[in-house]
């Protein structure tokens, strides 16, 4: 059985590890080794999922070993990431997921998304809780409920009409104490679909020519708006979430193919393009919104 | 100033205001709890019940007015469907109805998006989103001036034109009746969209 070993700190900034682990797989038993996982956020479980979905569709038998105790088990368990593991990891224990309670750091528990219902259920189902996250702790103005609601639905419909496949979202606020000295809510959303350079390539690949890759087709829908539907309504959903988390001063990747992309706040110095990375079939989405501070 | 015309009908002008309650349209069209118009297959579901009960309804020219105020999330999709795309297709000369379009809508939280899709599509709409009528999405100054004047007179006859917007008044009001931002009667009469809401 081939191991693969899960770093104790996973999160948007070392998937790429995972997933390069997951693309090299071949069919055999795959074993994910997360036993040594002291922290991990949403992208880090999302991750985890692709990865073994990856692996599953690579002829594998992915299989998960999560750690014994710790409170990362217990926020696993808030997050519903066992339940959602279980539906993709061989023999992996199924834990009954713990309700968050009202005052709980979870905003959205890693929810799969495949229809249009279920972008409604996520948006009806965060209202209340977003509402207490965004105004006591981030301090938006109250409207903002409305904005973030409004991003998680084009976040989630993405997946729907881009990937042609199913996907997961999931919400977790942070302090940041170390890193930031502020309070930060991350949402991870994340895909195994066809990705973005398979899904505007029919209808812009040939006027880019040589130069259509990862990169490109990012570039054209994070920064042209441009899709695969010959729309001039289309194409509008990411543009907005990269106005609108610019506005919040916050910080929005794609990760698609072996590619990123980013609109990085100065708290976040990073290059606005990474190529050369690990193939990921579909997209990743990570958007993380800082607290606000007046002055 | 220009003559303020009485209420009632201007020449053959639209007829039957009718307002549109569009979260109950939502309510009916998905299971959505809390009046969320989300999801561009929701969007484009809506607009089409807003075009079947339009179709219903008298051939001659009329005002409806879309109201929002009971949605609570409007996405960029949505507002794409419910709101420009409406536009646009009672824009063709083969509109299914002479319908003119006021839309009303929540402050902040649904102006933003309401303005991104007309931006996009370069349309314009009245709408209220709190405070009365105005214009939204791209419009030339000009435009911009004549459709103020047009809301705060209500109504502007022909004697009236030159006095309350010059020698462009003419061609600037029938530019927004062909935008469907006004109404131009046949006899030289403009109306606003408002005013004909209002008219019993």
């Amino acid at each position: 059985m081939r191991v693969v070993e899960i770093p104790p700190s996973l999160d948007y900034r070392n998937v790429d590890d995972v997933f390069a682990e997951a693309a090299a797989t071949a069919p055999e038993p795959v074993l994910f080794d997360a036993r040594r996982l002291r922290w991990i956020d949403p992208n880090g479980m999302l991750s985890l999922l692709c990865a073994g979905q990856v692996a599953a569709a690579k002829g594998a038998v992915p299989r998960l070993s999560l750690p014994a105790g710790g409170d990362v088990v217990g926020y696993l368990d808030r997050m519903g990431f066992p339940g959602a593991a279980a539906r993709i990891f061989h023999a992996s224990p199924r834990r009954g997921g713990r309700a968050p309670s009202r005052e709980s750091d979870v905003l959205l528990e890693i929810t799969s998304i495949a229809t249009n219902s279920d972008v409604h259920e996520v948006v009806d189902r965060v209202q209340s809780r977003a509402g207490a996250i965004l105004s006591r702790t981030l301090h938006y103005p109250p409207a903002a409920v409305v904005q973030f609601s409004v991003i998680l639905s084009e976040v989630c419909q993405n997946i729907v009409e881009h990937a042609d496949g199913p996907g997961w979202v999931a919400a977790q606020r942070y302090n940041w104490t170390r890193r930031l000295g502020r309070q930060v809510l991350v949402i991870g959303v994340a895909d195994v679909g066809r990705g973005f350079r398979d899904s505007l390539a029919e209808e812009h690949a040939e006027r880019f020519g040589d130069r259509w890759g990862d990169v490109t087709a990012l570039e054209a829908a994070f920064l042209m708006g441009l899709t695969r539907f010959p729309d001039t309504g289309r194409g509008q959903g990411i543009q907005q979430i990269r106005k609108q988390v610019a506005r919040w001063q916050g910080l929005v990747s794609i990760r698609s193919g072996t590619a990123r992309i980013a609109d990085s706040p100065s708290w976040h110095p990073s290059p606005p393009v990474v190529e050369g990375l690990p193939r990921f079939p579909g997209a990743q989405i990570n958007i993380v919104l800082p607290e606000r501070i007046d002055g | 100033m220009a003559e303020r015309l009485k209420s009632g009908r201007c020449g053959e002008g639209p007829t039957r205001p009718a307002a549109i309650d569009v979260a109950a349209i939502v309510t009916d069209t998905v299971a959505s709890r809390g009046h969320n118009l989300v999801t561009r297959p929701t969007g484009r579901a809506v607009r089409e019940a807003i075009e079947q009960r339009l179709t219903t309804t008298s051939p001659s020219p009329f005002v409806i007015l879309l109201d929002f105020t009971r949605v609570r999330i409007l996405d960029f999709s949505c507002a794409d469907e419910v709101v420009a795309k409406l536009l646009l297709r009672y824009q063709d000369s083969d509109r299914p109805a002479n319908v003119f379009f006021l839309f009303r809508a929540v402050g902040e939280m649904h102006r933003h998006a309401v303005e991104e899709v007309l931006d996009r599509h370069g349309l314009a709409a009245v709408c209220d989103v709190g405070g009365g009528f105005q214009l939204l999405g791209p419009a030339t100054t000009e435009e911009r001036r004549a459709w103020n004047t047009l809301e705060r007179c209500e109504r502007i006859g022909p004697r009236d034109l030159a006095g309350a917007l010059g020698d462009l008044g003419e061609p600037l009001l029938r530019g927004l009746a062909r935008r469907r931002l006004a109404y131009w009667s046949g006899n030289g009469e403009a109306a606003a969209l408002s005013a004909l809401a209002r008219t019993p």
